[in-house]
């Protein structure tokens, strides 16, 4: 039941990587941090006060960073670059191109301070681009947790995992609502069971799309909220599984709705089970300054939007 | 083993035949580069052709400008990394000597994607940070074009190559004036670069990139400072399409390949030393 679902707790995401990666450096001797002036705002404190020889400032230079990273993994490390989304992507992607994903190396490019939620910092910072780059990416992993516990989990989880991987978190905080345990790349996460519509939702908005789920139970719609984290590679069974249950779908993504989760689950749709979709995301715009919650209002990434974006697909469905 | 420059003079004679080949390459940085790779691969570097990306206990070498693969793949193949046929089979269809280098083919010798310029530099102090961290005495080469410095990335890198002290890179600039669209000088100016470095925090040296004995008493300096908490930045003078006279310092030798007549005008000024592929 989805108002079992309780907050144990607030806690902001990046904070889960910084935990995590202290964690993980731990057991595996091989891992090493590179920020590029953000070592404070990605929570590396621990990490470093733990392993000063496996941390490498890099000053405000991610593409050096980007190479350096790359040039790392020869010679068996597992470096984590560290920034923000807007400059661990956008910046840099043809670093990331050659450098990391053509040549195939075992990269984790770890991006905090993710879309709108950034907040005051406005549009230069909000990227709202950033999951559409990576996942075109030939090669590239695109995992996007969605509380404390899951940006931990995640964070120690991609140590062992090789390949190139592109971990996106964010600045505020947010309700804890994951086991760490629950987690596991490239399964999908489900929060309920539903018949009438299914709720696929990535990052913060996982949260959002569960307590929509509630607003929609009451009004007995059944929604089915499935925790998409790893966008790439996307959990098609889970999808397939859902779809042809609900025949409808709502994608829910801090993330412009080109390129993002909704056109990834959309693909799947389009190729196994063709299903009316109602996209909650920002509209192919850039974001501005205020707080986190009245961005997510202004640009219709709300509760209310769910619910809304919900019933309406139901409607097109019975049409 | 053959003479350094007898190598060199076959290693010219397979960047003409590639190029020429796939009626498409870049001869003239090639050409220019073949006696300091020949020096790297056949004498100064501590290397196993039998081929480990991690390259432990090894010497490495980076190509940042990747442009000029064919001078690369053809030292490689004649150090025992591949067969020497496969450089037939440059930038043709379902090759792993692609036009710029890669590892997504699995060719050996190979470790990093290069192409797309200024990001050598960057990967090269990875690697010798790697190394450090795993206690190798090893050094890391690598090569960069002087029109490459045009990049923002390259001083990124160069800027923290000395900041935290790489002191096992050796970094080399080919530094021959020539860039597609014209000379350097006209391009973008780029001063004078070996200040530049100085200025960066490097230890620099210069050389006569066409002078296998100028090239070898070099990087020999270059070693022996290794280790001094510094970067080492070599200035290398080379001449663009060095050994074919009508390709010398003509900066449309670039990027196109010779015609039939061409080709034979230009082997007739190379012997064939090894035996071509």
């Amino acid at each position: 039941m989805l108002k079992d679902i309780q907050s144990t707790g607030n806690k902001d995401t990046r904070s889960g990587f910084g935990d995590g990666i202290a964690e993980v450096a731990r057991k595996n001797s091989n891992v090493v941090a590179l920020t590029a002036d953000l070592a404070g705002s990605l929570k590396l404190q621990q990490f470093i006060k733990e392993f000063p020889q496996r941390f490498i400032q890099c000053g405000i230079a991610e593409a050096n960073m980007i190479g350096i990273a790359a040039g790392m993994t020869i010679g068996g490390k597992i470096p984590y670059t560290t920034t923000f989304a807007n400059f661990s992507t956008g910046r840099v992607y043809d670093q990331i191109r050659q450098s990391v994903a053509y040549s195939g190396k075992n990269v984790k490019i770890c991006a905090s301070h993710a879309g709108l939620t950034l907040g005051e910092d406005g549009a230069t910072h909000q990227i709202l681009e950033d999951i559409g780059l990576m996942k075109m990416l030939p090669g590239m992993t695109v995992i996007v947790p969605c509380d404390y516990n899951q940006t931990k989990a995640a964070t120690i989880a991609v140590a062992d995992y090789v390949g190139p991987v592109y971990l996106r978190f964010g600045r505020p905080v947010w309700p804890i609502f994951t086991k760490v345990e629950d987690f596991v790349i490239g399964k999908a996460q489900y929060f309920s069971e539903g018949k009438d519509v299914s709720i696929f939702a990535c990052g913060h908005m996982v949260w959002n799309a569960i307590q929509a789920g509630i607003i929609l139970q009451d009004k007995g719609i059944s929604a089915e909220v499935i925790n998409i984290h790893t966008i790439k590679p996307i959990d098609e069974e889970a999808i397939i599984t859902s779809l042809s249950k609900t025949r409808c779908a709502v994608t829910a993504e801090e993330h412009n709705i080109i390129g993002g989760l909704g056109d990834a689950v959309a693909q799947v749709a389009a190729k196994s089970i063709p299903t009316p979709i109602e996209y909650v995301g920002t509209k192919d715009t850039f974001g501005e300054s205020g707080t986190p919650k009245e961005l997510l209002k202004k640009y219709g990434l709300d509760i209310p939007d769910i619910v809304a974006a919900a019933e309406k697909v139901i409607l097109r469905k019975k049409a | 083993m053959p003479e350094l420059k007898d190598i060199a003079s076959q290693v010219r004679r397979d960047i003409l035949r590639m190029v020429h080949g796939a009626n498409s390459g870049h001869p003239g940085g090639s050409l220019g580069c073949a006696d300091f790779l020949t020096a790297l691969y056949f004498k100064v570097m501590k290397h196993n052709p039998a081929f480990d990306m991690d390259a432990r206990g090894e010497d490495v070498f980076f190509l940042s400008n990747g442009h000029i693969s064919p001078v690369f793949y053809s030292v490689l193949a004649r150090s025992g990394y591949f067969d020497i046929k496969e450089l037939s089979t440059f930038r043709k269809i379902n090759s792993r000597l692609q036009g710029h280098p890669t590892t997504h083919d699995h060719l050996p010798g190979v470790r990093i994607a290069s192409g797309s310029l200024g990001q050598g530099m960057s990967v090269a102090i990875g690697a010798a940070l790697a190394k450090k961290l795993n206690n190798e005495k090893n050094i890391v080469y690598s090569l960069h074009g002087d029109g490459e410095l045009d990049e923002g990335q390259i001083w990124e890198a160069a800027m923290f190559a000395a900041h935290h002290k790489v002191d096992n890179l050796i970094s080399t600039i080919d530094w021959n004036g020539q860039q597609i669209d014209g000379p350097t000088d006209k391009v973008m100016s780029l001063g004078n670069i070996r200040n530049k470095f100085e200025a960066f925090g490097w230890t620099t040296l210069e050389m006569n990139g066409n002078d296998m004995d100028d090239i070898i008493s070099t990087l020999d300096k270059a070693k022996s400072l290794v280790g001094q908490g510094k970067p080492i930045g070599i200035m290398m003078h080379t001449i663009m399409g060095k050994g074919v006279d009508f390709m010398e310092n003509d900066h449309n030798w670039h990027g196109v390949a010779p015609n039939d007549e061409q080709l034979q005008r230009a082997l007739a000024q190379l012997p064939e030393t090894l035996g071509d592929y």
